[in-house]
């Protein structure tokens, strides 16, 4: 359908456009470009900041340090993300091919928790895997269980059941991430394997191939769009997240989200801490920039 | 009789497409599910355990809600968030919608550049997002110390800024399905440009615009990390009250501020479920 | 022609509690062009379906080449299946996806190419070997879905609608082709469609399928000109259809008396008890058309049914014109209507008749069938 031109409309144009193109200027880039600015800047007081061109906040982040944490950070999100991918491929796969009166309802499922508060998520999963939660309760119910196997095959019995730390560790962190971002993950995955052509699997199976060799031949290259865009939807908030790896991680598990905050409400270095920010920003827009060069490839070569 | 026996109890065969069928299949997705909701499930459970620790039953018991309702500051946090997350989704709509109609319809200079900065909110880290607005609402001196609800207007400024692109997206994929010959009928017959709007345009969107709300307002509840960032001691948030109780102390009465909020998620979800039906809400993922 | 490929017997197949096929058995022979007909929803392609494998049966067997199927995947059949949608993988070149079943098979790369080579070209789609799917249209893609099949050398080739999605031109020329290669290749082609053109013009069988059940199995002139029943008579080409009571049934001859159409006579017997209520099937284009009153269709008549039998008055009310026939649709005086066409053999015989006109008609003491359900 034709678009219309603004200059043939030109006040419907500017009633539609105006209050949120000012909003987004006013409310958002303005903000932006003052963290941007900030990033060129050094601190001369105990709230002034001086914007002097100097680049010496970057320079700063480049510290071993700093792109350690980056590193980690980066690592810590793709692990997420390979994760959430493994557990909700096949959730997705399920969901596609449920029965049609059940399909809403998985779907539900699964955008429940998407829809409940994050902290509240986080807390909940805290509680169960702290020191004497239900993770904790389970895993020494094995330990008794192996201990009494052993006593009943004549072997000496294990030394008693000492709680693990499951909190508090990179551990704890992955596994809070996953919980969280595992629905973000779902439902791009479903939407792709929804708008497969159900054909194509049968027409592979016909030809001889097995469900697998079908699932690597045909789905995953025909779901890769739909792929790509689960895994984008689950690195990037991964890559910045705060609450987790603040509530769940020890002291080795921060994040580069972590350490900007300390920059703004501890340490009080807002130059440095506005330079992390906008590394970090630099850094979705290279993953997103890959993402678009990925799609923009699959079209020509599809053309 | 055997053959009875048979006829009845036996399942129709599991054809080759019937993923969903198979048992494994069964046992991962039900794994999943568990893992997403056992979590929130003992939370609910245990915030009725007469017990000040989370691991052992010790009965039942009112006595944390009594506590949480007595307790003002999480009373008064709950309000606060409930307002910001009421004014933020009203704005969100009216400006998703006309960001949602004004990349549907119109064709204009630098329209994806508009597209893409319309969409970084969305992409921007929070952290990075919260750092902007703290920042930006200190530099302009926004002031503070207001009487409520004027002191909350800096998050529901900054709430309003991620939520509405998020309105948008909904809104101009919805109307993507809209057939543009239902406007030109409307007009054939004599409808003026407003009345296309009320009577064709705005029937059609408002699917949209209800999902749209939802979103905004379950994202404006939901947020903290913005918030933190915004929020100063007199404008404290749900969630920021409920960080700094799970950070300094874990306390019974969070598990039954928890509980409430959950169902009232619970109930948001099942009111949009009875607005739009199952697949509605479906679709509009 | 003899022997059996695929034994379908007493087939069942549920949803829920809905019989999408109910009972069916039948055999399809080796080599043969085999159509399964009927409306949407009639279960031919959930019967299509069971023999590839994709939906199994509630009951009955299935056994393809004396081999029973149960138990047995859709990639391990000796069947291989056209889609509806041609289903070609839209990721992978006309080549790459006519290899990719020899490629699972484990056939060597030369042997592969040599085959996919012959196969492109049995469709007539040499050189277009590294063409993307979405290059091409939805007529070659038919092609490289045919191609894909083919090249499998499968004991049996499953058609499903394979014509529905071309346009009318393309799917006459298809009907051609697809007889033409099911010719030269040899192997067994178990088509579903719903268009009795498309099956008339290619089958060697077809099975018509009402309601889960097959109402007729017979050639294609056989089901034209001999339905079983009312259901195949009015499903396949066009008919009008009377009531009426059996009054006459002797070996060589039989009458039946109907209130729309008045008399009508058989020149063969109906195996069918007397004052039995029956329905008259009679094709349009087997009456003939006059102006009243010039005797010769009472003298035509009469040649081979006695006075008063197998004649019609009535008042043209509708025509229309589609070239090679004329079709019209006449009341008869007692109110009911019929339809008759007449072929346009001259450049000027559209103009004989017009709305309005008195006319009367008859037809041979052969052309009417008999229908007892």
């Amino acid at each position: 359908m034709a678009l219309q031109d603004w200059k043939q409309h030109k006040r419907p144009f500017a009633a539609i456009a105006s209050g949120p193109l000012l909003w987004l200027f006013l409310f958002f880039l303005v903000p932006m470009t003052i963290v941007w600015l900030y990033s060129f800047g050094q601190n001369s007081g105990p709230a002034d900041i001086n914007i002097t061109g100097t680049l010496d906040n970057y320079k700063r982040a480049t510290e071993w340090l700093y792109l350690s944490i980056f590193g980690k950070s980066l690592a810590v999100a793709a692990l997420v993300t390979l994760i959430c991918l493994v557990i909700g491929f096949p959730v997705a796969m399920a969901i596609t091919f449920a029965p049609e009166k059940w399909r809403p309802w998985l779907l539900v499922a699964i955008m429940l928790p998407f829809w409940t508060n994050l902290l509240i998520r986080t807390y909940a999963l805290m509680m169960l895997m702290g020191s004497n939660g239900y993770a904790n309760q389970g895993l020494g119910a094995m330990w008794e269980g192996a201990s009494w196997l052993k006593t009943m095959v004549g072997l000496q019995p294990l030394e008693a059941w000492t709680p693990v730390q499951l909190l508090y560790n990179n551990f704890a962190v992955v596994l809070g991430l996953v919980y969280v971002h595992l629905p973000f993950m779902v439902l791009p995955l479903y939407s792709a394997l929804d708008r497969l052509d159900k054909s194509l699997i049968e027409a592979s199976l016909d030809l001889g191939a097995g469900h697998l060799k079908t699932l690597f031949t045909i789905v995953v290259p025909l779901a890769g769009p739909g792929i790509m865009a689960g895994v984008m939807i689950t690195l990037i908030p991964a890559l910045g997240a705060y609450l987790t790896p603040d509530l769940m991680g020890g002291t080795d598990s921060q994040m580069i989200a972590n350490v900007i905050e300390r920059q703004f409400k501890r340490a009080n270095d807002w130059p440095f801490g506005a330079a992390l920010s906008f590394l970090l920003i630099y850094a979705m827009f290279i993953l997103v920039a890959l993402q678009s060069l990925r799609g923009d490839r699959t079209k020509t070569g599809e053309r | 009789m055997a053959q009875f026996h048979r006829q009845l109890f036996k399942r129709p065969p599991i054809a080759p497409l019937d993923y969903t069928r198979k048992a494994w299949m069964r046992l991962w997705v039900g794994a999943t599910l568990l893992f997403l909701y056992a979590p929130l499930l003992v939370l609910m459970v245990f915030s009725f355990n007469d017990s000040k620790r989370n691991a052992v039953w010790k009965g039942f018991t009112f006595k944390y809600y009594e506590k949480a309702f007595a307790n003002s500051s999480l009373v008064d946090a709950m309000v606060n968030s409930l307002t910001i997350a009421l004014f933020a989704t009203i704005v969100s709509v009216v400006l998703g919608a006309l960001a949602g109609v004004l990349l549907w319809r119109f064709r204009f200079p630098f329209k994806s550049a508009v597209e893409g900065v319309m969409s970084l909110p969305i992409i921007v880290p929070e952290i990075c997002l919260g750092v902007a607005m703290l920042i930006f609402f200190a530099k302009i001196d926004w002031p503070t110390g207001m009487p409520w609800p004027l002191n909350l207007s800096a998050i529901t400024i900054a709430h309003i800024t991620f939520c509405f692109p998020f309105v948008a997206m909904v809104v101009r994929s919805r109307m993507a399905s809209f057939n543009r010959e239902q406007e030109e009928a409307a007009k054939d017959l004599g409808a003026s440009e407003w009345q296309t709007f009320r009577d064709i345009l705005l029937p059609h969107m408002k699917p949209g615009l209800i999902a749209g709300a939802l979103l905004a307002f379950t994202l404006s509840l939901d947020d903290f990390v913005i918030t933190f960032f915004t929020s100063g001691p007199d404008t404290v948030t749900f969630p920021v009250k409920v960080y700094s109780m799970v950070r300094f102390s874990v306390t019974p009465e969070v598990n039954a501020a928890s509980t409430i909020l959950i169902l009232l998620t619970i109930a948001l979800t099942a009111l949009a479920l009875k607005v739009q039906g199952v697949k509605g809400i479906a679709e509009t993922h | 022609m003899a022997e059996p490929i695929i034994q379908i017997r007493n087939v069942t197949k549920r949803f829920g509690k809905v019989a999408a096929v109910d009972n069916v058995s039948l055999e399809i022979m080796a080599g043969e062009f085999f159509v399964l007909l009927g409306p949407s929803g009639c279960g031919k392609t959930t019967l299509l379906r069971m023999i590839a494998g994709f939906e199994l049966p509630t009951e009955g067997e299935i056994l393809i080449d004396g081999q029973d199927m149960a138990g047995i995947p859709p990639n391990k059949r000796p069947v291989n299946m056209v889609f509806q949608s041609y289903a070609v993988f839209p990721h992978m070149t006309v080549a790459d996806n006519v290899a990719y079943g020899l490629k699972i098979a484990g056939v060597g790369r030369g042997e592969r190419e040599e085959r996919v080579r012959e196969a492109l070209q049995l469709v007539s789609l040499a050189g277009f070997e590294d063409r993307k799917p979405d290059q091409m249209s939805g007529g070659q893609r038919q092609r490289v879905a045919l191609a894909r099949s083919l090249v499998m050398k499968p004991k049996v080739l499953l058609l499903d609608e394979p014509l529905s999605a071309l346009d009318a031109k393309l799917r006459a020329q298809m009907q051609f082709e697809l007889s033409e290669l099911q010719d030269h290749v040899g192997i067994t082609f178990v088509t579903v469609t719903h268009d009795q053109d498309e099956a008339l013009s290619m089958a060697g069988r077809i099975a018509v399928m009402n309601k889960g059940e097959v109402a007729q199995m017979a050639t294609p002139s056989d089901l034209y000109e001999y339905p079983a029943n009312r259901f195949v008579a009015d499903f396949v080409g066009s008919v009008n259809l009377f009531e009426g009571k059996l009054t006459l049934d002797e070996p060589d001859r039989a009458a039946v008396d109907c209130a729309g159409l008045g008399k009508v006579y058989l020149n063969h017997g109906v195996t069918g008890p007397h004052g039995a209520d029956v329905w008259i099937a009679l094709r349009p284009e087997k009456i003939y058309l006059h102006v009243p009153g010039d005797g010769k269709a009472i003298r035509a008549a009469a040649q081979d049914a006695p006075d008063d039998h197998n004649l019609a008055r009535g008042v043209i009310k509708g025509m229309s014109y589609l070239g090679d026939i004329t079709l019209f649709e006449i009341q008869l005086d007692n109110g009911a209507k019929i339809r008759v066409s007449r072929p346009n053999l001259s450049r000027r015989d559209q103009e004989d008749f017009t709305w309005d006109d008195r006319v009367s008609m008859h037809w041979r003491a052969d052309s009417p069938v008999v229908l007892l359900s």
